[in-house]
């Protein structure tokens, strides 16, 4: 369990770097084939209604959003920097956990000026296997969900 | 007489319009704190019309929620017997809000401070101590409950689409919005229709850069590349801007498929727009299914003041704008359904729900294009924004989306209620 616990913590800082450090295509790649991405604001959720923010079903989804961020969209100029919680990791079978994090997402512009752009937290299913974890379903759920200016990259 | 009188009205600055047809607007118009004062009493507080909320979200007697208009708190409600009032959400005796959840069900509001209790129409029903404790203390013999509730609305509802004023000089709603817009209202709603959630998007620029974005129809293919590149929305197809007599709202429509793609291909390229090959792996959010059977694939009515009622294919939303001062507002959005949609057709909504609000792939643009102009424009009291795309002079409607027209439109109805129109002012 240790090991396992270790291992999404690895992940989880490798969603954040990947996501930091601008590497979107490598971000995709911590999704299994058949992984789902869904960030939805919190009085939605907590009202069960169904309403998101971004909504990929699947993978192909997935890369969609990115291909038409790295493409098609404008969005303000930032550095994004997460701090992620120490996750809560519950085993659901051997090939699988479900795990609950906080995170915090500030944003900084290029002219070094950094603001609180969201907080909330991650409520994910990750894929175990020998060589390596990935999610199956990542649920973003907004505290912050009156978005200030705009929700390009991911959170 | 309210016991809580409204302040003095402060003097309007004065506009000095370099062109009386609106085409160049000046710049400290987006700053300046004494305008941002004067809109709340003239334009939110004036004869206006502003969306609260649709009757599909508060269904049953005591449901509420609290929302704004320009800057005021107002409770939006359903009392015990059915019927839909609009208040203001500040109390009566010390002016705290006195409804603070954003939704619920109540038979009356408490303010928590002095524990005054109003009925969802506003009346004041009762408050502690009224005759004093033990023959002490308590209001004197003058104080008349009925002159202490909260500030009641006008209120009218067209097709569950609820709009108030605070103006007993308004026209009636049906008036204020006239026969294409209650005709487009009634096209949209023209079944019961089910809220199925939020989405909210906090803009720090001055709250006008919001409705002329919305009559802007200029910017819709060139800033947002994706609805050109997927055929959502492009200068080339069928489609227009349709304004009331006055030209204070607008429609901007658009029919799908109605171009040749070699067409578009060409013209973007030339004019050094965009050259994209960008291809969907999963395309299934850029269906568009003929719900009305006009072929109309793109709806965006913006209504006066800060009103949007979009059908952006099968999205449907209402926008509503909130001030937060001369530098920052937000958009409400409540997107929604019909109550007898399938489930895959409520999925499909979701879907394209991708691509609206703050992390819409055809709209988060314009927080970032609001933003950038409202900083760059600061501190040039003497420099214009310029609005003449499809021509200056008389303001009408037209069969294309080559136009930043309705900009205008928005702006003669603006200076009428702010009562600084220039002379021989275009209206």
């Amino acid at each position: 369990m240790s090991d396992l616990v270790g291992r999404v913590t690895n992940l989880l800082a490798e969603y954040a770097a990947s996501i930091d450090e601008n590497r979107l295509e490598d971000w995709v790649e911590l999704f299994a084939e058949a992984g789902s991405y869904r960030v939805v604001p919190r009085e939605n959720h907590d009202q069960g209604l169904p309403v998101p923010l971004i909504l990929c079903r699947n993978k192909k989804m997935i890369r969609d959003r990115i291909k038409a961020l790295r493409n098609a969209n404008e969005y303000n100029l930032h550095h994004d920097l997460h701090i992620i919680g120490a996750p809560r990791v519950v085993v659901i079978s051997p090939t699988e956990c479900s795990v609950r994090a906080s995170y915090v997402v500030y944003q900084t512009t290029l002219e070094g000026q950094s603001r609180l752009f969201s907080v909330g937290r991650y409520e994910d299913r990750v894929q175990v296997t020998d060589d390596r974890l990935r999610f199956l379903e990542k649920l973003v759920v907004v505290d912050s969900f009156s978005v200030p200016t705009l929700l390009a990259t991911p959170l | 007489m309210n016991g809580i009188t409204e302040g003095q009205e402060r003097p309007v600055p004065k506009v000095d319009w370099p062109r009386a047809d609106y085409s160049r607007v000046p710049f400290w118009l987006y700053h300046d704190p004494a305008i941002y004062e004067a809109e709340q009493e003239r334009i939110f507080k004036g004869p206006a019309w502003s969306y609260v909320g649709l009757e599909a979200e508060i269904p049953n007697p005591g449901d509420f929620r609290t929302t704004m208009i320009g800057a005021t708190p107002v409770i939006f409600n359903r009392a015990m017997d059915g019927s839909v009032h609009c208040v203001v959400n500040r109390c009566g005796h010390r002016g705290a809000q006195v409804r603070r959840e954003p939704r619920g069900n109540a038979k009356e509001h408490i303010c928590i401070y002095h524990r005054w209790c109003f009925a969802p129409d506003g009346t004041l029903t009762g408050l502690p101590f009224r005759r004093g404790v033990k023959g002490k203390g308590g209001m004197g013999p003058d104080f008349d409950m009925a002159d202490h509730g909260l500030r009641k609305l006008r209120v009218a509802s067209r097709n569950g689409v609820v709009f108030a004023t605070f103006s007993d000089a308004a026209e009636t709603l049906e008036e204020y919005l006239g026969p294409v817009f209650l005709q487009h209202i009634d096209r949209i709603f023209a079944k019961p229709v089910r809220v199925l959630g939020y989405q909210r998007q906090r803009i720090f620029g001055n709250w006008k850069l919001y409705p002329e974005n919305q009559r802007d129809t200029y910017h819709g293919s060139l800033l947002h590349e994706f609805q050109s590149t997927f055929g959502i929305s492009r200068a080339t197809q069928q489609g227009g801007v349709t304004m009331d007599a006055r030209h204070r709202h607008n429609l901007t429509w658009a029919r799908s498929a109605t171009d040749d793609e070699a067409e578009f291909q060409a013209l973007y390229k030339a004019d050094n727009v965009h050259d994209s090959s960008l291809r969907l792996e999963d395309p299934g959010m850029l269906r568009f299914h003929d719900e009305w059977g006009d072929g109309i694939s793109i709806a965006i009515c913006g209504l006066f003041p800060t009103t949007t009622i979009h059908q952006i294919s099968n999205s449907l939303a209402m926008r509503q704008i909130r001030t937060f001062g001369p530098g920052e507002f937000e958009i409400l959005w409540t997107l929604f359904g019909y109550a007898d949609d399938t489930e895959a057709m409520t999925q499909h909504r979701l879907d394209q729900s991708n691509m609206v609000g703050p992390a819409g792939l055809i709209s988060m643009e314009d927080g970032e294009a609001i933003e950038i102009t409202h900083r760059a424009i600061q501190g040039e009291p003497a420099a214009c924004a310029v609005i003449e795309m499809g021509g200056a002079g008389p303001i009408h409607d037209l069969n294309h989306r080559v136009t930043d027209m309705p900009v205008r439109g928005f702006w003669s109805y603006y200076a009428e209620l702010m009562g600084f129109e220039p002379p021989g002012a275009v209206r």
